[in-house]
């Protein structure tokens, strides 16, 4: 499969379990599908004791990555569709242990990038060759724990750490820059001493370019500030506010997997 | 032999450091004060400074100890359960074994004031799901705990003390996870202390003694999960308990004793003494422990009352 059929079965999987469960987060989940895409079918080694890490840190975008995880094959079709059930393994966010590369428990805002601190800094000291790639969001950018974790990353020199900011520009109650802006954004993060790229958060060119640019830093974590559209690949959900949290009606569901070429009962 | 708790903690340290090569250190820019100094001199590679920044502290403990390694976080009881969220989820939920030690245990610090106290501490780490919760009342009691805390790997919260204490158990003692220590028996009323309070409470007992009054003195230096058989045991045999701690009385060991005995349906009377629902405040550690009946004299007075008004 190449990435752009990736990235669409990612999408349809995405709406499906969604649509299932009747309670979650498209616009979220939708936002950060290319860099799912590349990131598990390109970018990082996925196989074995020895692999990267991953961490959702904004959780709320489990169904994409729910998604992502029955494409590999580690979720039946069938459990795609438990997605907020009692007992279901597919947690609203996602929950390390319930699933394989699962490797934190997200959903409280903010934590995820220093769990990614400490996964790098262990795997520097045991001296392997392992990455950690983490996927923050806009609003998450908020919480001042990013930004604790944002001073020490480069003083620990963790050149294997890659931070992608979710840039959206849309969180819960409205847009970020009205909420709380972050702009200047990336020189931010380059200000803290990170390595830093701006990018087309749905181009997985740019993307994958970006991941290869972020290796050569040895002694410099990096980041990639990725310019998003909130519910990209559904007409109706993009850059729309209200589907930041919201359940599709029967219709709705429909005219989602029309634009996804899937027809209705498959 | 005097000494603290902390002191025991950062000697201790060094020593399971040594042979176990997995134990790695967080510091919150109080390695000094939390005496994992010395670890972080001996194993620079194993001791990570993140400096004034606990919440970052506690996750980034968490992501290490998910790869392998055990890791110790250090910063006064007060701040680092103040950091709630990050020891509920990073750690607790995420099932990432991190020992967080909260040093500066209760009114005991003295002049430093109420923002620097423990007071609340146990309360807080009580509630979070698989959290174990210890407070060593001595320095014996502390070197055997964080050598139990080296060869486990479960959450657990470490609560010590920054002054010296006199050592309250004989030199054969073996620490037991999870179960009490009855250092003296007596016949008419049972005193639980933890941590510091062991100490005068044991001091109360002696001089009670000689005015017919004859206690019952028990460590309780687990205090999550708890002993109730020993509770138990004792709530059964007298009429009333007097639980000590410096720590307030919501939430810690006296509402852990209340609750084991009301389930159990007994009518053993427990009258709780430590911090009654307010802050400190800067003081010399013994006007302040006078103030709040801490102390030997206060400790007397309250179980002579208790006593007449069963």
């Amino acid at each position: 499969m190449n990435l752009t059929d990736v990235a669409l079965e990612i999408r349809r999987r995405t709406l499906k379990s969604l649509y299932s469960a009747q309670s979650g987060h498209p616009g979220p989940s939708l936002s950060i599908v290319e860099m799912l895409s590349t990131l598990f079918f390109k970018e990082m080694n996925i196989k074995g004791e020895e692999r990267d890490r991953f961490i959702l840190s904004k959780g709320h975008a489990a169904a994409s990555f729910y998604a992502v995880l029955s494409i590999l094959g580690h979720i039946s079709e069938d459990q795609l569709l438990t997605l907020r059930e009692m007992g279901s393994p597919l947690q609203g966010h996602p929950v390390k242990g319930t699933l394989p590369l699962v490797d934190a428990s997200t959903g409280s805002l903010g934590q995820g990038l220093s769990i990614g601190i400490g996964y790098a800094l262990g795997i520097k000291l045991k001296g392997q060759d392992r990455r950690v790639y983490v996927i923050i969001g806009d609003g998450e950018s908020q919480e001042g724990q990013i930004w604790e974790a944002a001073m020490a990353a480069p003083k620990f020199k963790l050149g294997n750490l890659l931070v992608i900011v979710d840039y959206n520009k849309y969180q819960n109650d409205g847009a970020v820059k009205d909420i709380m802006p972050l702009d200047p954004l990336a020189d931010k993060w380059k200000s803290f001493g990170w390595h830093v790229q701006e990018v087309d958060g749905h181009d997985m060119d740019a993307l994958t370019e970006a991941y290869q640019n972020a290796r050569k830093e040895r002694d410099k974590p990096s980041v990639i500030v990725a310019n998003t559209m909130k519910g990209k690949g559904i007409s109706f959900m993009e850059g729309e506010m209200s589907w930041h949290s919201k359940a599709m009606k029967p219709e709705e569901y429909e005219s989602a997997m029309n634009e996804l070429g899937v027809k209705p009962d498959e | 032999m005097s000494k603290s708790t902390r002191d025991a903690f950062g000697e201790s340290l060094l020593e399971v450091g040594e042979s176990n090569k997995k134990i790695v250190v967080v510091s919150c820019d109080l390695s000094g004060a939390t005496r994992t100094k010395a670890f972080g001199k001996k194993f620079p590679d194993r001791f990570f400074e993140v400096g004034i920044a606990e919440q970052n502290g506690i996750s980034v403990a968490a992501g290490l100890a998910m790869e392998g390694f055990r890791p110790f976080i250090s910063s006064f009881g007060a701040f680092i359960t103040g950091r709630y969220d990050q020891i509920r989820i990073s750690c607790a939920y995420t099932k990432a074994p991190v020992v967080i030690v909260g040093t500066h245990a209760g009114l005991a610090i003295g002049k430093d004031g109420a923002t620097q106290m423990g007071i609340e501490d146990i309360n807080k780490m009580s509630g979070i799901p698989g959290m174990q919760i210890f407070q060593p009342a001595d320095a014996i009691e502390t070197k055997q705990i964080i050598e139990y805390l080296s060869k486990n790997n479960e959450l657990a919260y470490l609560r010590l003390s920054r002054q010296p204490q006199e050592t309250v158990h004989k030199p054969d003692y073996i620490f037991e996870f999870n179960k009490g220590k009855v250092l003296k028996e007596g016949k008419d009323l049972t005193i639980i202390a933890t941590g510091d309070t062991v100490q005068s409470s044991l001091q109360s007992a002696e001089e009670l003694a000689k005015k017919g009054i004859d206690l019952d003195v028990i460590n309780i230096s687990t205090l999550k999960p708890i002993d109730k058989e020993l509770i138990l045991e004792y709530a059964k045999k007298r009429p009333g308990i007097i639980t000590v701690e410096d720590h307030s009385i919501i939430g810690g060991l006296g509402s852990r004793v209340c609750e084991i005995i009301a389930e159990a349906g007994l009518k053993t009377k427990v009258k709780r003494l430590g911090i009654n629902d307010c802050f400190g405040e800067s003081g010399k550690p013994e006007d302040l422990y006078r103030k709040h009946g801490l102390d030997k004299e206060g400790i007397i007075k309250s179980i002579k009352e208790f006593s007449e008004n069963l």
